[in-house]
C-alpha cells in the first residue's frame, strides 16, 4: 500500500480520482488541439470550395507515395503505441519497452520520410516563393481551362502550414516518447501506475487521427497516376 | 464520466505533518525560491496579482498619453505613428495581458479549489507553468511594443498586418501567442478540478455561482483560444515566408482573417466579463444578507451565454462586405445574446428585494457593476441593429460601449471581488473609509470619461483617429478630464491595499459573515486549506430563513 | 460656449432619417430600461437597508414565473429592434436602379474618386442634392472604410473586390468624409468633404472639371491601347465574345454554370481570365493584372458597360500612341495558334 501513496498526489483523495482527473485533463486538451486544427482546416475547405480546380491541380503533384506510406508508418505506431499502453497495464515491462522503442522508431521514420518529402518538393519547385515556377503551372489543364499559378501557390502554402503543423506536433509527441523510455527503465512504469503511458497515448492516437484526415484532404483531391508515383 | 460525490479525504490520503499554530500559506516558507517553485494554488494566484497588476499599469500609462493627446484636435503631443502604436499597446496589454487573465489567475486560482473544498486545483505544477508562460509570453510583448512598437491596432486586421505593416508584428503576436498556452492550461485546470474534485456533498447545483461563471469562462478559454492561436500563426506564416492565404494578389480573402478574429475574439469578451458577473453574484448576495435570487437561472445564462457567444462573431463584421443574409442571421443571434445577461441583471436585483444591505466596499463596487454594465449592455442592443451599426461601428460609441462593459463591468467587478476576498487572502482589512472614496472616484470618473464618448461616436467620430475635426474638442477634453479622476481611482487602492498589509486590523475567519466553504478557513488560510475534508450539506446561499419565521 | 458643442450630427440623407428614427426608439426603450434597473436598485438598497445586526431576511430562492416573463417579453423587443435594423441595413445594399454611378477607389492614405463623366476628385465628392447615387469602392491596398456621418452610412472598402453603398443626400451643404477602417500611419488624416449642392451649381462644377473625357471615353481609349479590340472586335475572325450589351445580361460558362455580366465578373475576367471561361469560347485571354490599376480597370468597365450593339470600335482604328501597351503581333496573340479556334458566329456565344 506504500506505493499507493507515493504515486497518489496530495491533493486527490485516491487514485481513482486521480486517474480519472488525469484522463479527463488530456482529453480537455485534445479538445482544443481540435479547435486549432479545425480553424486551419476551415480556412482551406472555404479556398477549396472556391478554386477547386486549381486545388485538384496541385494536389496532383504532391507526392503521394510518400504520403501513402507514411499513413501506414503512423497507424503501425498507433498500435505499436496502443500495445505499450496493455503492456503496462499487465506488467509486462519487456514488451512495454520494446513497443515503446518500436513507436519512437515509426515515428521517427514518418518525420524522416517528411524531410525528404519537403526536400523533394523544393526540388520539383512545388514551395511558394523559394521554389516555384508559375510558368510551370499555366499549361496545366483543369476542368475549365489553365489553372492560375496563384491559386496553386495557395494550396501549397496550406500544404506547408498544416503539415508542418502536424509535423511540430509529431516532435513533441517523440520528446514524450523518449520521456516514457527513460522512465520505464527506472521501472516506474508499473500495474498501478500506468497513467502517462496511457495519457501519452491519447494524445499520439490524436496526432495520427489529423494525419488521416491530412493525407486525403491535401493528397487525394487530385487526381494521381501509376506514372506520378516516384521516390 | 465523474461521480457526483467524490470520497473524503481519509483514509487513503497521504497523512500531513501537523500545522503550527498560525500557520499559513504566506509564512509557511519564506524566500523567493518558495515562491518561485510553489505548486499551492493561493501563492500562484499572489504572484499573478502582481504580474497582472503591472501590466495594467503599463496599459493605463499607454491609455494616459492617448487621452492627453486628443486633448487638442490637432494631436500635437505625439506624432501619428507614435499614437498609433500606443493603441495598439493599450488593446494588446489590456486584452490579454489584463482582463483575460485577471480575475481567473488571480481570484479564480485562489478561490476555486477553496469553494470546491479542495487541498489544490486538479494539475498544481500546470498551474505554475501556466504562470511562467504567461510571464514569458507577457516579456516577449512588453519588448516589442517598447522597443519599437507594433500599430496594427490589437485587432491586427490582414493585409495591413500580413503586408503592409513595418513594425515589430512578428515578436508581438509570438508573446500573444505564448500567452494563449497559459489562457488554456488554466481553462483546462478549472474545468478539470469542478469534475473530479468536488467535496463531498457538494453537487452541480451546489456550487456557488463564482464556479459556475469561471466553469463557463473556461469552456470559452479552452475552445475559443486555439482559433486566435491558428491566426496569428498564418499571419506570421505571411509575414514571414512573403506569402500567405489572406493576400489578394493570391486569390486570398482578407476579410476571412476577421472570421477567424472574430470567431476568438467575441467569446473572449464573454471570458472578461462572466468571471467578473459570477464575481457579482457572490457579493450581492452576502451583502444582502439573503440567497441569490434565482440560481437555477442564473447558472443557465452563464452557460447560455457561452454557448451563444460563439455564434455571433460575425456582428463584429456587418460593414465588412458580408452577405445580407448573414449579417441579419448574426444581429438575430446577437440579440438573442443579450438575454441571459438581462436575466442576470434582473436577479440581482431582485436579490436585493427584502433584504438586508449593508453598503460595504465590495458592495459599492457591485452597484456601481450592475449600473454600468447595464448602460454598456443596453448600447449592445444599438450595436445588434444592423441600421445603427452601419453609422456607429468603428467609432467612439464602439470604444465606448465596450468600455463600459469591460471597465464599468469587468474591472469593478475585479475591483469588488478583490475588497470582498482581500480579507481572506491577506488576512487584514483595509481602510473603510479609503475603499469607499476610490469606489465613489472610480464610478465619476468612469462616467465622465465614457459618456460624452457615446455622443462623439454617434457624431462620427472615428476610432484610432490621433487628430480630429475642432468641433469634437470639448467633448474630448471632458473625457480626458474623466479620465484623470478616473486614474486617481485607480491608484489609491494601492496606497490603502499595501499599508493594509502593515497595519490592517486582523480579519479573522469570516469578517463580512458570509456562506462558502473559503469563509471556513482561517484567514490567511493554510497551505492545505481545509485539515478535514468539508461535507456539504446545504445549498451555497443559506443566509436567510423562511418568511413564517420573520418576526414582524 | 455651450451651445457650440454639437450632441447631434447633421442629418442629410434619406438614410440618416430611418436610422435617426431607429436611434431614438433605442434611446426610449433602453433608456427607460436603464432607468427601471437604476430606480428599483436605489430604491430597494435604499429601503432594504440594513437596520439592525441581527436582521432576519426571508428566504426568497426566486419566482419562476416572473423569471420566464423577463426571458421571453425582451425578445419580442428585440424582434422589432432587429426588424427595423435589418429593413435600413437591406435598403441600403439594394441601390435604386436610377441611381448616378461614382467610383472610388481608396489608397493610402487617400481618396480617388471618378465621376462617369469623367471628372476626377481627391479626397472630396461633388454630389446633387436629392439624387440617389451608388457608389462602387474598390481599396488599392489594405482595408479602409468610406464613412460619411452626415449620411450614417459606412462600407469597407477591401482589396481585390468591389463593394457597393448608396446614398440620397436631402440637404446641401459640406459633411465630412472620413475613413473609418485603421489603415496605417496616416488613416486619421485621410478625411475629406461632401459636397451636396443644387442641381444647377453641380451642372455648373461638372461643366467646369477639366476635359478628360468621360470614364466610359478614357475606358475606350484603353480598349484600344490594350488592344483588347484584337479579339473581342466585331468581325467574322473575332477569337473573343463581343462585348455590347454584355452588362447585366446571363452569361452561360463553360462549366455549365450561369453567371450575371456584373462589374466583378468583369473585372475579374480582364484580371483572372481563366476563372469564368463563356460557354464556346476557348480561354486564351491574357491577363491583363498588372497592367491595368484599379482606376483604369474602373474607366474599361465604364467603356463596356456603355456599350450598345454597333458601337464596337473597328479593329484597324488608331490608338492613342501607347507607352508600355503589351506588344501584340499583327496577327494576334501567338498564344491562339495552339488552341484551335472555333468560330462562333455573332450573337451566339452571347445567349443566355
Amino acid at each position: 500500500m506504500s506505493t499507493n501513496h507515493s504515486i497518489l498526489a496530495h491533493h486527490f483523495a485516491d487514485l481513482d480520482q486521480q486517474r480519472e482527473t488525469e484522463t479527463f485533463g488530456m482529453w480537455l486538451f485534445l479538445s482544443t488541439e481540435i479547435l486549432i486544427f479545425g480553424a486551419v482546416f476551415t480556412c482551406y475547405t472555404v479556398y477549396r470550395l472556391r478554386y477547386p480546380h486549381d486545388f485538384e491541380a496541385a494536389s496532383a503533384k504532391l507526392n503521394v507515395l510518400i504520403g501513402s506510406i507514411n499513413t501506414i508508418v503512423l497507424l503501425s505506431s498507433s498500435l505499436t503505441m496502443a500495445l505499450s499502453v496493455h503492456a503496462t497495464r499487465v506488467g509486462r515491462q519487456q514488451m512495454l519497452l520494446t513497443c515503446l522503442l518500436l513507436t519512437i522508431l515509426l515515428g521517427g521514420t514518418f518525420l524522416g520520410l517528411k524531410v525528404l518529402e519537403y526536400y523533394k518538393d523544393y526540388k520539383d519547385n512545388l514551395v511558394p516563393v523559394l521554389a516555384f515556377k508559375p510558368e510551370e503551372w499555366t499549361q496545366v489543364q483543369g476542368e475549365q481551362g489553365p489553372v492560375q499559378p496563384q491559386r496553386v501557390e495557395l494550396m501549397l502554402v496550406f500544404y506547408y502550414v498544416m503539415t508542418g503543423l502536424h509535423a511540430v506536433h509529431m516532435i513533441v509527441g517523440m520528446g514524450l516518447l523518449i520521456w516514457l523510455v527513460v522512465e520505464a527503465r527506472k521501472g516506474l512504469l508499473t500495474t498501478v501506475r500506468y497513467m502517462p503511458v496511457e495519457v501519452v497515448g491519447l494524445y499520439w492516437h490524436f496526432v495520427d487521427i489529423v494525419w488521416i484526415f491530412l493525407l486525403p484532404l491535401l493528397y487525394l483531391t487530385g487526381t494521381h497516376h501509376a506514372a506520378d508515383l516516384h521516390f | 464520466m465523474s461521480s457526483a460525490i467524490t470520497t473524503g479525504f481519509v483514509p487513503q490520503a497521504k497523512p500531513r505533518p501537523p500545522r503550527a499554530p498560525g500557520e499559513n500559506y504566506l509564512n509557511v516558507a519564506i524566500g523567493v525560491k518558495s515562491w518561485l517553485f510553489t505548486t499551492d494554488h493561493k501563492r500562484i494566484a499572489i504572484l499573478y496579482l502582481v504580474t497582472v497588476t503591472i501590466l495594467f499599469f503599463l496599459g493605463g500609462a499607454a491609455a494616459t498619453v492617448i487621452r492627453l493627446n486628443l486633448m487638442t484636435p490637432t494631436g500635437d503631443l505625439v506624432p501619428a505613428d507614435t499614437y498609433n502604436k500606443l493603441f495598439s499597446a493599450h488593446g494588446i496589454i489590456m486584452v490579454w495581458f489584463f482582463l483575460v487573465p485577471v480575475i481567473p489567475t488571480v481570484l479564480g486560482n485562489f478561490l476555486v479549489p477553496m469553494m470546491i473544498g479542495a487541498r489544490d486545483l486538479a494539475f498544481p505544477k500546470i498551474n505554475l507553468l501556466s504562470w511562467y508562460i504567461f510571464t514569458i509570453g507577457a516579456v516577449i510583448t512588453l519588448w516589442a511594443l517598447i522597443a519599437g512598437g507594433v500599430d496594427t491596432g490589437w485587432t491586427f486586421y490582414t493585409p495591413f498586418s500580413s503586408k503592409y505593416a513595418r513594425t515589430n508584428v512578428m515578436p508581438t503576436m509570438i508573446g500573444i501567442f505564448i500567452s494563449g498556452f497559459s489562457s488554456i492550461l488554466t481553462g483546462l485546470n478549472f474545468i478539470a478540478t469542478m469534475h473530479t474534485m468536488r467535496a463531498p456533498g457538494l453537487t452541480w447545483w451546489r456550487m456557488p455561482l463564482f464556479l459556475w461563471a469561471h466553469y463557463a469562462a473556461s469552456v470559452i478559454l479552452v475552445l475559443a483560444t486555439p482559433v486566435l492561436a491558428m491566426a496569428l500563426i498564418l499571419v506570421g506564416v505571411e509575414r514571414a515566408w512573403g506569402i500567405g492565404i489572406f493576400d489578394p494578389e493570391l486569390g486570398g480573402d482578407p476579410v476571412l482573417f476577421q472570421h477567424l478574429f472574430w470567431f476568438y475574439s467575441h467569446p473572449v469578451v464573454y471570458i472578461m466579463v462572466l468571471p467578473s458577473m459570477g464575481i457579482i453574484s457572490e457579493v450581492v448576495t452576502c451583502f444582502s444578507r439573503k440567497p441569490i435570487f434565482g440560481y437555477v437561472f442564473i447558472m443557465w445564462s452563464s452557460v447560455g451565454i457561452a454557448v451563444l457567444g460563439f455564434l455571433v462573431w460575425a456582428h463584429h463584421m456587418f460593414v465588412a462586405g458580408q452577405s445580407v443574409y448573414s449579417a441579419m442571421i448574426f444581429s438575430a443571434l446577437s440579440y438573442l445574446v443579450a438575454v441571459p445577461s438581462a436575466i442576470k441583471v434582473f436577479n440581482w436585483t431582485a436579490t436585493l428585494y427584502k433584504g438586508s444591505i449593508s453598503f460595504e466596499t465590495p458592495l459599492l463596487f457591485a452597484l456601481g457593476f450592475i449600473a454600468l454594465f447595464t448602460m454598456g449592455g443596453l448600447t449592445g442592443l444599438f450595436l445588434a441593429a444592423l441600421g445603427v451599426d452601419m453609422h456607429v461601428h468603428d467609432t467612439y460609441f464602439i470604444i465606448a460601449h465596450f468600455h463600459f462593459i469591460m471597465v464599468g463591468g469587468s474591472v469593478m467587478g475585479y475591483m469588488g471581488g478583490l475588497h470582498y476576498w482581500w480579507p481572506k487572502m491577506t488576512g487584514r482589512m483595509y481602510s473603510d473609509f479609503l475603499s469607499k472614496l476610490a469606489a465613489l472616484i472610480i464610478f465619476v470618473g468612469f462616467i465622465l470619461t465614457f459618456l460624452p464618448q457615446f455622443v462623439l461616436g454617434y457624431l462620427g467620430m472615428p476610432r484610432r483617429y490621433h487628430v480630429y475635426p475642432p468641433e469634437f474638442q470639448v467633448l474630448n477634453v471632458m473625457s480626458s478630464a474623466g479620465a484623470s479622476i478616473l486614474a486617481v481611482g485607480y491608484v489609491l487602492p494601492l496606497f490603502y491595499l499595501f499599508w493594509s498589509l502593515y497595519a490592517g486590523k486582523p480579519a479573522g475567519p469570516n469578517p463580512w459573515g458570509a456562506t462558502g466553504l473559503e469563509w471556513q478557513t482561517p484567514s490567511p488560510p493554510p497551505t492545505h486549506n481545509f485539515d478535514e475534508s468539508p461535507i456539504v450539506t446545504t445549498g451555497p446561499y443559506e443566509y436567510s430563513v423562511e418568511e413564517s419565521e420573520i418576526v414582524h | 460656449m455651450f451651445a457650440e458643442i454639437p450632441l447631434f450630427p447633421e442629418q442629410a440623407s434619406t438614410t440618416a432619417q430611418r436610422v435617426d428614427a431607429l436611434f431614438f426608439f433605442l434611446c426610449t426603450v433602453c433608456g427607460s430600461m436603464a432607468i427601471l434597473i437604476a430606480g428599483l436598485v436605489l430604491f430597494f438598497a435604499f429601503k432594504y437597508r440594513r437596520r439592525a445586526e441581527d436582521e432576519r431576511t426571508p428566504r426568497i430562492m426566486g419566482n419562476n414565473r416572473l423569471e420566464w416573463f423577463w426571458t421571453i417579453a425582451p425578445l419580442f423587443v428585440f424582434l422589432i429592434m432587429f426588424l427595423w435594423g435589418a429593413d435600413i441595413y437591406t435598403s441600403v445594399a439594394l441601390p435604386p436602379p436610377d441611381a448616378a454611378d461614382v467610383f472610388v477607389v481608396g489608397k493610402q492614405w487617400m481618396w480617388k474618386i471618378q465621376h462617369p463623366g469623367g471628372q476626377r476628385e481627391i479626397n472630396e465628392l461633388h454630389i446633387p442634392v436629392d439624387r440617389p447615387v451608388k457608389l462602387t469602392l474598390t481599396s488599392e491596398d489594405v482595408i479602409h472604410d468610406f464613412f460619411v456621418p452626415a449620411f450614417r452610412t459606412k462600407i469597407d472598402v477591401i482589396p481585390g473586390r468591389y463593394v457597393q453603398t448608396w446614398f440620397q443626400p436631402t440637404k446641401t451643404g459640406r459633411y465630412h468624409l472620413f475613413c473609418s477602417q485603421y489603415c496605417g500611419t496616416s488613416h486619421a488624416n485621410m478625411v475629406g468633404t461632401v459636397f451636396v449642392m443644387e442641381r444647377d451649381e453641380y451642372r455648373q462644377w461638372l461643366g467646369g472639371q477639366a476635359a478628360t473625357g468621360s470614364l466610359a471615353d478614357q475606358g475606350r481609349q484603353l480598349f484600344l491601347k490594350f488592344q483588347c479590340i484584337t479579339c473581342h472586335s466585331a468581325n467574322a475572325e473575332a477569337r473573343a465574345p463581343i462585348l455590347e450589351g454584355l452588362f447585366g445580361r446571363t452569361v452561360s460558362l463553360r462549366n455549365g454554370r450561369t453567371v450575371v455580366a456584373d462589374d466583378a465578373y468583369l473585372r475579374e475576367s480582364i484580371l483572372y481570365p481563366e476563372a469564368k471561361v463563356v460557354q464556346g469560347w476557348e480561354p486564351i485571354m491574357p491577363t491583363f493584372k498588372g497592367q491595368a490599376n484599379e482606376e483604369e480597370l474602373i474607366r474599361l468597365l465604364a467603356f463596356i458597360k456603355s456599350l450598345k450593339p454597333g458601337q464596337t470600335p473597328v479593329r484597324n482604328e488608331e490608338a492613342l500612341p501607347p507607352l508600355d501597351a503589351p506588344k501584340m503581333p499583327p496577327g494576334g496573340n501567338p498564344k491562339q495558334h495552339e488552341a484551335v479556334p472555333t468560330y462562333q458566329p455573332q450573337g451566339k456565344s452571347n445567349e443566355p
